[in-house]
C-alpha cells in the first residue's frame, strides 16, 4: 500500500520534470518560428528582383541555357531533401520522406533513376538506416540556414545537372561524371502556424516561378512574352551580352529558390516543434494530474485502513477484556 | 529634380533603399554611371566591385556588392547582390585580415573570389587594397 504511494509520488515527480522540458522546447520553438519568418519575409525583395530581372532577360533573350532546356529521354534526376537536424518535432520529418517517397517511386515509374541529396540529420539517418545510398548529405544548419549553406547545396546540385548533360546511355559522357537530367527538390511549405504542407518542385529544368503573388510582376512577364507595350520596357541594354547574363544569373536563381526552401522548411520544423512540444507538455500535465488523483486515493485508502485497523484492534481488545 | 528610386538587396535583407541623384557602378564591360531617364538596363556587377548611390541630400552611400546584378528599369534601379555591405559597417580590420587569410590560401578559386571579396570590402571603406 505504502509502496504503490511512494512509486505514484515518483512519477508525478518525474512527469512534472519532463513538462518543464517540453514547455522550454515549446517556447525556444515559438521564438525561432518568429525569427524564421522574419528571415523568409527579408529574403523576399531578393526574391523578387531576381524573378523580375530573369522575366525581363528571359523576354529578351533566346532561351536555350541547359539550365532552362528539356533533356531528350532524361535517366538520372537528383532529388534534394530537406529535413530537420534535431527530432522533437511531431510529423514533421516522416511527411517530408513520406512524400520524397511518392516523388522517387513516380520517379522510377517514368524510368528515371533518382539520386538523393538530402539536407538535415534525420533524413540522413533514416536513409542511412535504410540502407539507401544517398549522393551528398548537408547537416548542421537546418535551424538556422544561412545563404551561404544554400550556396554550397546549390553548387553541388547545379555542378551535377551541368555534368548530366553529355550523359550517354549506361555511362558517363565526354566529361566522365556521371550527372543528372533533372532536379528535384522537396519541402516543407509553411503556410500558417497550423498548416505546414510538404511539396515537391522540380528545379531543372526550370520554369521561372512567381515567389508571391505580386500583380505587376505577372504582368512585366505576360507582357513580355506577348510584346505587347504597356509602359513596361521590354527593350533592355545588356552588359555584357543577354546570354552572358542569363550564365550568371540562372545559377544564381536556382541557389535562391533553394535558400527560400531552406528558410520555408526552417520555419515549418519550428512550428511543427512547437506544435508537438505544446500536446507533448499538455499531456504531460493531464498525466500528472491523473497520477495525483491515483496518489490521493491511494493516501485516503491508507488513512482508512489504518484507522479501521486501530477500531478493530481496540474492540477486539475490549471484548476480550468484558469477555472475561 | 527628378530622382532615382533605388532599392538595394542582398539575399538575406534588403539592405538599402530610397531616393538617389545618381548610382555608379561598375559592371563587367566597365564604369557606370546611371542618372535618372537611363535606358532601362541590365548588367552583372564585376567582381570585387563598389557600388556608390548618391543619394538626393548629397550623400555617398558606398557599398561593397559581391556576385551581384544591376537593372535599371523605369521604375528605378535595382541592385542585386549575393552579399552586400554598406561602408559605414564594414569592419576594416576585419577585412584586412580576410584579405590575408585569402591571399596566404593560395590560387584556388575560393582563395580568389575570398581575396576579391575582402579587397572589394576594403576599398568601399575607402582604405587602399
Amino acid at each position: 500500500m505504502a509502496g504503490t504511494l511512494r512509486a505514484l509520488r515518483r512519477r508525478i515527480r518525474s512527469t512534472r520534470s519532463t513538462k518543464k522540458i517540453f514547455s522550454a522546447q515549446e517556447l525556444i520553438a515559438g521564438a525561432r518560428i518568429v525569427k524564421a519568418q522574419a528571415r523568409v519575409e527579408a529574403s523576399k525583395p531578393y526574391a523578387r528582383e531576381i524573378t523580375r530581372v530573369l522575366s525581363a532577360l528571359a523576354s529578351s533573350a533566346s532561351l536555350d541555357h541547359p539550365l532552362l532546356t528539356e533533356r531528350q529521354n532524361p535517366k538520372r534526376a537528383g532529388v534534394l531533401v530537406i529535413t530537420s537536424d534535431r527530432g522533437f518535432a511531431g510529423s514533421y520529418n516522416v511527411n517530408v520522406l513520406r512524400r520524397t517517397e511518392e516523388l522517387l517511386s513516380l520517379l522510377r515509374q517514368e524510368g528515371k533513376e533518382p539520386v538523393l541529396y538530402v539536407v538535415g540529420r534525420k533524413g540522413e539517418t533514416y536513409y542511412s538506416f535504410r540502407d539507401r545510398a544517398m549522393a551528398e548529405t548537408f547537416t548542421g544548419f537546418s535551424e538556422q540556414p544561412k545563404y551561404t549553406d544554400a550556396q554550397a547545396v546549390g553548387t553541388v546540385l547545379i555542378d551535377v545537372f551541368t555534368a548530366g548533360e553529355d550523359d550517354e546511355e549506361g555511362g558517363a559522357g565526354a566529361d566522365g561524371i556521371l550527372g543528372v537530367d533533372e532536379l528535384h527538390i522537396v519541402y516543407t511549405e509553411f503556410r500558417s502556424l497550423l498548416a505546414q504542407v510538404p511539396v515537391a518542385k522540380r528545379m531543372a529544368p526550370l520554369e521561372v516561378e512567381e515567389v508571391e503573388e505580386f500583380d505587376y510582376e505577372r504582368e512585366d512577364r505576360e507582357h513580355g512574352q506577348t510584346g505587347s507595350d504597356s509602359g513596361v520596357p521590354t527593350s533592355y541594354e545588356f552588359e555584357p551580352s543577354a546570354e552572358g547574363l542569363l550564365d550568371a544569373l540562372l545559377p544564381k536563381y536556382v541557389t535562391t529558390r533553394i535558400y527560400a526552401a531552406m528558410l520555408e522548411a526552417a520555419a515549418s520544423e519550428s512550428a511543427s516543434r512547437r506544435r508537438a512540444m505544446k500536446s507533448a507538455s499538455d499531456n504531460a500535465e493531464e498525466l500528472a494530474k491523473n497520477l495525483s488523483r491515483q496518489a490521493n486515493q491511494a493516501r485516503q485508502a491508507e488513512i482508512t485502513q489504518e484507522l479501521s485497523e486501530i477500531v478493530g484492534g481496540s474492540e477486539a481488545l475490549a471484548s476480550a477484556s468484558s469477555g472475561d | 529634380m527628378a530622382t532615382l528610386q533605388v532599392e538595394l538587396v542582398a539575399v538575406e535583407r534588403k539592405i538599402w533603399s530610397g531616393e538617389a541623384t545618381m548610382v555608379i557602378a561598375r559592371t563587367t564591360e566597365g564604369e557606370l554611371g546611371v542618372l535618372p531617364g537611363h535606358a532601362p538596363l541590365l548588367g552583372q556587377l564585376a567582381e570585387g566591385g563598389v557600388v556608390t548611390i548618391r543619394t538626393d541630400s548629397g550623400d555617398d552611400v558606398v557599398v561593397a556588392a559581391h556576385g551581384g546584378f544591376l537593372s535599371v528599369t523605369e521604375r528605378g534601379v535595382s541592385i542585386l547582390a549575393e552579399t552586400a555591405e554598406i561602408a559605414s559597417e564594414i569592419d576594416v580590420e576585419r577585412a584586412r585580415e580576410a584579405l590575408r587569410r585569402a591571399e596566404e590560401a593560395g590560387d584556388d578559386p575560393e582563395a580568389m573570389d575570398a581575396a576579391r571579396r575582402a579587397q572589394s570590402r576594403l576599398r568601399a571603406a575607402g582604405e587602399n587594397a
